[in-house]
């Protein structure tokens, strides 16, 4: 279907809104969290084959890396749920007056970093 | 140039038939993870700075077992969903599409075996 019809405006000429940087980021936290259920497995397989092999993957979650690996995909693991929660709304219909989807586009954002910080705080912090 | 525009084109050759089926699977497979997530999020946080035997422990109950492995069927299955649409609209060239997308597919498929295998091969106690 090569010709000369005109197409959507390309997003270069777009001007910036949050909706499209939440849309992007649904798609990139679901591509980290689809990588995410790899490292799962592995840390599965090492619990199951024994002691040493899980006390190897256990000290690469405990370095800087994977550290850093486990904090984006706690991150990405929220925000992938409470925004699809949000698109499961759409789906059925509710929330898309452009004032009900900037307020639930903003709530995703504060739920997610509010669970992650949760999170980091049972882990670090008081729960310990 | 064909002056037929792309709707003609398109016109009578009947639906996708398949289409509607990926929808649903997404959104089912969403909502299903929406409470064996939270499951899986908050078990992991207990078990962050436990020994090797409580996590061989907790593989142990019955109930981790079935939630396990229906956590990574299900988390496989809708990053397959996923990553399929991802692929289909940035991957262009068709054989090399078609490739990734059968390459990923099978991955997922043996990754989640070697998972929902594990899980059932230690709470069965080998």
């Amino acid at each position: 279907m090569a010709d000369n019809r005109p197409l959507s405006p390309h997003l270069g000429i777009y001007r910036w809104q949050i909706t499209m940087t939440m849309s992007i980021l649904h798609r990139a936290t679901g591509v980290a969290l689809a990588v995410g259920s790899l490292a799962l497995i592995w840390w599965l397989v090492a619990a199951g084959m024994g002691p040493q092999d899980y006390a190897q993957v256990q000290s690469f979650f405990g370095s800087w890396f994977g550290q850093f690996l486990l904090w984006g995909w706690t991150f990405s693991f929220f925000y992938h749920l409470c925004n699809g929660v949000r698109h499961l709304c759409w789906d059925a219909g509710w929330g898309f007056e452009i004032k009900t989807l900037y307020i639930t586009g903003y709530l995703t954002w504060v739920v997610a970093l509010a669970l992650t910080g949760f999170t980091l705080w049972s882990v670090y912090g008081g729960a310990a | 140039m064909s002056f037929r525009n792309p709707l003609g084109t398109a016109r009578g050759l009947g639906s996708a038939k398949s289409g509607v089926a990926h929808w649903w699977g997404q959104r089912v497979s969403a909502l299903a993870l929406i409470p064996l997530g939270l499951w899986f999020a908050g078990s992991v946080v207990k078990l962050v700075h436990a020994d090797y035997v409580v996590v061989l422990v907790w593989l142990h109950i019955p109930g981790v077992a079935v939630l396990l492995s229906l956590f990574l069927v299900t988390l496989l299955y809708h990053a397959y969903l996923g990553v399929q649409v991802v692929i289909e609209d940035y991957v262009h060239t068709e054989w090399l599409k078609i490739a990734t997308l059968l390459i990923i597919k099978f991955a997922c498929i043996l990754f989640g075996a070697i998972g929902v295998f594990t899980a059932l091969r230690v709470a069965f106690g080998a």
